[in-house]
Order: C-alpha cells, then structure tokens, then sequence
C-alpha cells in the first residue's frame, strides 16, 4: 500500500439549492518522496479534496464517503480528534493567499511557534528558536529578528516562505500546497516553487501541489492528475501528460498554458465555455458542452458517463473517443498547433 | 507608534476645545442670539424671583453685557482657574474646576458632580461587567451554532432587547423582580451604599439597576458579537489554524474571538464613556441620585449652571473614552501601530 491512498473518495455538499458534488470519486495514490500535481481549472474540487485529506470538513455539513489511507491509517472513518492530532504533524497545508491565511494580530515567530508546540512539548524559547531555524532555512533573511515581524510587515514572496516555514516545522510527511504561488510574481513563483523542491528532497516528504496552471507542476510533479468537475479526467506521469495527453480538457489546459516567451494573459486556445455547475453537472462527459470532439463519441457524449481507463503503463483517460483517434488527434493537430503558435 | 500616540492626544485636546466651545454656545451664545437680552441670561442664573433692578446689576456683575470673547475666555478660566460670581448681593468662590454655580442651591456645581460620580460609576461598572460577559459570550453560542434552537431564541430576545425602549424594560423588570417572589431578593431601588462602606449591601442595592441597564447593551453586543464571530470563523486564517492541529477550543478563542473582538471594543469605550456621564433613564427609573438624576433634576429645575456642568463632564468623559479605545486598538491590532 501507497503512503497516501485516496479510494473513491467523495464530499458532497448539501445545500439550499442542491448537493453540490465537489468532490466525486477521486482515486489516486502517492508515494514518500514523490509529487503529484493536480490541476484543473476553479472550481474544480481541488481545494475541497485537499482539505479533505486534512479532515477538515469534519463535523461540518459535507458528506464525504469513500476512504483516505495515510501511512495505512484511514482517514474518514477515524475520529475527529484523532485526526486532528495528525494535522500539521503528519500532514500539513500550504495557502493560496499567505496575507489572509496568516492570523494579522501574531507575528510570524508566534504562528510558527504556536505550531510548533502543538505536537512538541517544549518551552516558548526552544520553539522561537526551531522558528528562528525554520525561517532561515527557508530563505528569509536575518530571521532572528524578522521572526517578530508581524504577516503584514513581509513582502509577498516572504510571506510564503514564511507560511512554508510555519507548515514544515513539524517535520510533516505529506505537505499539500493549495496554489502556494497564485498570488506572487513570476519571479518569485519560480523562487518559491524551487524552495518547495529542495525542500521535499531535503525532507522526503510526499508533495501535493495543486494549480490551475500546468506551468507551475511541470518541472516539480512526477505524476499529474487532471481534474474536471470534481472527477479525475486524466492521470499520469508528467511526462504522459505533456508529451503524450490524450483527454481534450488536457489539451486545453495545455493549449491555455501561460508561456514564457509570451505576455502572460495570451492564451493559445482557450477553452470554450465557463466550467460546470457543481449542483447539475452535465449527463454524460461532464466536459461535453464544452468539447470540440463531442461529436466523435458515437452519440455517447451526453448519454452515457465515461469510465476512468488505462490506455497505457498507469495513465488513465476518461474520454468515450477511441483511443487510435485520440492519438492521431494530438499527433496530427494538437501538438503541431501548440508547437508553431 | 509614539507619533501615533502623540496624534491621538493633540486630537483629544483639539475635541476638548471644540466640547468647550459648543457647550459655550448651547449655554451663552444661543439664547443671546435668540435675542435674550444680558438682564434675561442673567435671571436665568440669580433665579425668576428677582426683581429687574437686581437681574440688570447681576447682568452687569456676572459680565453677560461683555463681547462674546471675553465671555468665552472667561468660561474657559473658570474651569482652569476657579471663578467669583459676583452677583450683587455677595460674592461667591467656585474653585477651580469650576464647571458653573448654580445660583439656586448656591454652590458651585463640580463636587456636586463628584459626589454623584460614584454612583454613576457603579452603576455603569457593575452593569458592563454583567453585559460583557452575557453578551460576548452568547454572541459566541450562537455563532457556533447558527441555526440552532439556541440561537434563534437568544437572536429573538436581542432584537427584543435592541428595540424596546429602557422604559419597558426597566419598568418589566423592577414588576419580575421586585414583585415576582422569585426574585425579591434586590432591592427596589432609591438606594445607594457605598462600596467602601457594604459591598454586599452596595451590590444588593445596584442588582436591579444593572440588570436592567446590562440587559439592552447585552442585546446589542450579543448581535455584534455574533455578527462578528460569523465574519472571522469564515477568515482563511482560522482555516489555517485548524490545519496547524489546533483544538477548536483554541481555533475559537485565540484566533476567532480575538478578532472579532477588536470591533467591539471601540463600540464598549463609547458605550462606557457616555454611560458615566450619566445613565439618565435607568437612574430614574430607580430613583439612583447619580449623574443622570442630577442632569434631569436640573432641567427640571431650569438650573442652567448644573445642566451645563454635567454636559461637560459627560462630553470629558466621551473624550477620554475615545482616546483610550484609540489608544488600546494599536496595542490590540499591530497593524494600527503603522498607520
Ligand atoms: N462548504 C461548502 N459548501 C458548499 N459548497 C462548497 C463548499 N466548499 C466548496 N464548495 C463548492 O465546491 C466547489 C469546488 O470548490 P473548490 O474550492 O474545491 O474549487 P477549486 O478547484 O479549489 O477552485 P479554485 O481554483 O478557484 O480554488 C465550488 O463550486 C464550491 O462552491
Ligand atoms: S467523452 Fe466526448 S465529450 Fe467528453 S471529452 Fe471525450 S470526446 Fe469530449
Ligand atoms: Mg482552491
């Protein structure tokens, strides 16, 4: 069994106009030392599946069903508590937007401190010190007395690195990014995204990273996972996915990548269409509204759900187009098109 | 942080002056621009009974024929330096802070104010202390478990306490809690013991009055708290907390109540500044001889020199809450200190 397995895992929410399934039956596993990205566009369920893993729709009014298996531990049917206690030691949660997921009234010295001495017993000037560790070791500058700045005195970038410092100061063995580099520059994006890397080697932990921007998971994933409308629609190593995609909400978001030698709003093809509505999510492929191919599926697009299936070694495709057309698609037309462009 | 400090004092000085001014001209300017003339200002002060051959000399002697200035100027000497009312018929001292003489109980006004102060005081004290605690802490209930049975009755008995006037409540609960035998323990109220003599007796005596004042403020902080509690539990950092391991217990008081209480506090500085300058229903309700009984029986009386007095101890008062609550946000919220 994986470090971390995710059975069918669904979080349904109930609401006043309907239940809303923002995550429903995802599957996936990962490994000790490896990265996962996952990606998809907003809305998607990727924020509501990572705070899941956390367990941190406990006690509140979403359904989840299915199973999370961390370190042969299952997750949805332990208890609350229980659970708790494994929050921010085994596992922990970076933030798209650091200035509102830091508390304005603590310094940062404070909130690291504060995590840290939930899960170690030990006096306020042991864990200033780790603190004082944590931000230098993640690149801030003169951290011992940075460490009493409060959240609104850091730059941007800073304020990542300190909200990364403060989710690795116990040491945990899966780190969930949410978007950890929405908010910054591309500069520092790319700052932020090769401090995560040396971190996870340097600490072998397992990596999430979730996006919407396939850029940011290249160089960092070894598998990628692709999201749509609370469903995994592709999954497979990195390099499946951007050299051999088969699913046309992949070639999609490729086609949509931002690009370096490119203003960052030009988009090649952008996807057609706003993502689905969570409440009535379209009958059949969920993307079929929005497909250039839906009419290649032999009338199957909007009647019938297609099945997530191996097309080879591990990457999974859940698309009704035979895989030989899916193939010549992205060989003929899709790959030339985002080559000359 | 000291700039800030030093702004937020030169403005209370600054509102300390305009306070002065307005009440100077509520009491001087107005009336004379209305067209009362120096004699009619002046028998306001000496009393009706006075014939207008002393009304004139006393207009002459307390200066009410003198240019507005002068006037003003020497208003605002008499509180820093003490005053003589030369009315005529005699002289009379009002040492400094004089804050007016009433010429109708023949003393100066301001250790009337002091002697009446306690009593606001208390009243104001116990009954902060009744309404913080019951507020905050079922505005934290009920954001907890909105919805709730809990919730939807406490809501409903807010609204009740933020719309009916002080009258009803106050009358409901002096018929619940002084006839009802339930609760005959309190005192009806007209009573006053000082602390220093019987803080039992002291307590005894204040029960009513503060329950019945902490119940409106209890209504409103509750609704705030509740409001605000909804706010900050939302917040992305209270997300953060809880990925950290937190308890909820944590989540919720540090990081939640924290937060959400920083609003609130600045609306309890000014509910408490103007409160000791007098709880003028609920002193009268129950016949309490504090500020606002003094303020009330003076108007009654047309004593203008003790309604002029208490106006500007009340507005002192509104001054200094407010400089304290500006001062304690900056400790509260780091991110006032910048600005
Ligand atoms: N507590 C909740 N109650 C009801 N609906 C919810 C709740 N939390 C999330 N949702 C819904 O679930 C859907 C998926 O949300 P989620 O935050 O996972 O999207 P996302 O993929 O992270 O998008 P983004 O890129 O914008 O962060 C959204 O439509 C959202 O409205
Ligand atoms: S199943 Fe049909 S509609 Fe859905 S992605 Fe594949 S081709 Fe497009
Ligand atoms: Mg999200």
């Amino acid at each position: 069994m994986s470090f971390l397995e995710l059975k069918d895992l669904k979080i349904h929410f109930p609401t006043d106009d309907g239940l809303v399934k923002s995550v429903d039956g995802l599957t996936f596993s990962l490994e000790r030392g490896s990265t996962l990205g996952i990606v998809g566009e907003s809305g998607s369920g990727k924020s509501v599946t990572s705070l899941g893993i956390l367990g941190l729709h406990k006690g509140g009014h979403a359904r989840i069903s299915g199973e999370i298996w961390l370190d042969g531990e299952e997750l949805v049917s332990a208890s609350q508590e229980h659970v708790r206690g494994l929050r921010g030691k085994k596992m922990a949660m970076i933030f798209q937007d650091p200035l509102s997921a830091m508390h304005p009234y603590y310094t940062v010295g404070d909130q690291i401190v504060e995590a840290y001495r939930i899960h170690h017993s030990v006096s306020k000037k042991v864990a200033r010190k780790h603190a004082i560790d944590m931000l230098g070791r993640v690149g801030i500058p003169e951290p011992g007395r940075r460490v009493d700045a409060y959240p609104h005195e850091f730059s941007g970038g800073m304020r990542q690195r300190a909200m990364i410092a403060m989710a690795l100061s116990c040491d945990p063995e899966l780190l969930i990014a949410d978007e950890p580099t929405t908010a910054l520059d591309v500069t520092v994006q790319a700052q932020i995204l090769d401090l995560m890397r040396d971190l996870q080697r340097e600490f072998n932990s397992a990596l999430i990273i979730i996006t919407h921007d396939l850029g940011v998971v290249a160089e960092l994933s070894d598998d990628i996972l692709v999201m749509y409308g609370g469903k995994c629609i592709e999954y497979g190593a990195a390099e499946d996915i951007f050299y051999r995609p088969e699913h046309p909400y992949t070639w999609g978001l490729l086609g949509s990548m931002p690009r370096l030698d490119r203003e960052r709003t030009e988009r090649l093809m952008p996807i057609k269409g706003s993502p689905p509505s969570l409440i009535n999510i379209p009958p059949g492929c969920a993307f079929h509204p929005r497909c250039p191919y839906s009419d290649r599926t032999q009338g199957k697009a909007d009647t019938e759900v297609p099945a997530l299936l191996e097309t080879e070694g591990g990457h999974l495709v859940r698309c009704h187009m035979p895989r030989e057309e899916r193939r010549s698609l992205w060989e003929n037309e899709i790959k030339p098109m985002l080559e000359t462009t | 942080m000291v700039t800030y400090i030093i702004r937020r004092l030169i403005g209370a000085v600054i509102m300390l002056l305009i306070v002065s001014m307005a009440t100077f001209a509520i009491f001087f300017l107005v009336p004379q621009l209305a067209g009362a003339t120096p004699e009619g200002m002046a028998s306001r002060y000496v009393g009706r009974t006075a014939t207008a051959e002393t009304a004139k000399l006393a207009a002459e002697r307390l200066g009410f024929n003198d240019p507005l200035v002068v006037q003003y100027g020497r208003f605002v000497k008499g509180i820093v330096a003490g005053a003589e009312y030369d009315y005529g018929p005699g002289v009379e001292e009002c040492p400094a802070p004089c804050l007016g003489y009433s010429f109708i109980t023949r003393q100066p006004v301001f250790p009337d104010l002091m002697n009446r102060l306690p009593i606001t005081l208390s009243l104001a004290i116990g009954a902060a202390v009744i309404w913080v605690i019951m507020g905050v802490g079922i505005g934290v209930l009920s954001a907890l478990r909105r919805g709730s049975v809990f919730d939807r009755a406490a809501m409903t008995v807010a609204l009740a306490g933020v719309s009916l006037p002080i009258f009803f409540t106050g009358l409901v609960s002096l018929l619940v809690f002084s006839y009802g035998n339930p609760f005959s323990f309190a005192a009806q109220g007209g009573h006053y013991t000082t602390f220093l003599d019987s803080p039992s007796q002291w307590a005894y005596n204040l029960l009513l009055p503060w329950i019945t004042l902490a119940f409106l403020f209890a209504a409103t902080y509750a609704r705030l708290t509740r409001a605000g509690m909804l706010e900050t539990m939302n917040e992305d950092y209270i997300r953060t907390a809880r990925a950290k391991g937190l308890r909820e217990s944590t989540v919720v008081t540090k990081h939640g109540l924290r937060a959400a209480l920083t609003p609130i506090l600045t609306v309890f500085g000014l509910d408490f500044g103007l409160l000791i300058g007098g709880a003028v229903l609920t002193e009268s309700a129950y016949s309490l001889p504090g500020l606002g009984k003094y303020a009330i029986d003076a108007i009654v009386n047309q004593d203008l020199p003790k309604v002029m007095g208490v106006t500007l101890l009340a507005a002192l008062f509104v001054v200094v809450a407010s400089l304290i609550v500006d001062l304690l946000y900056a400790v509260v919220d780091p991110r006032v200190r910048l600005a």
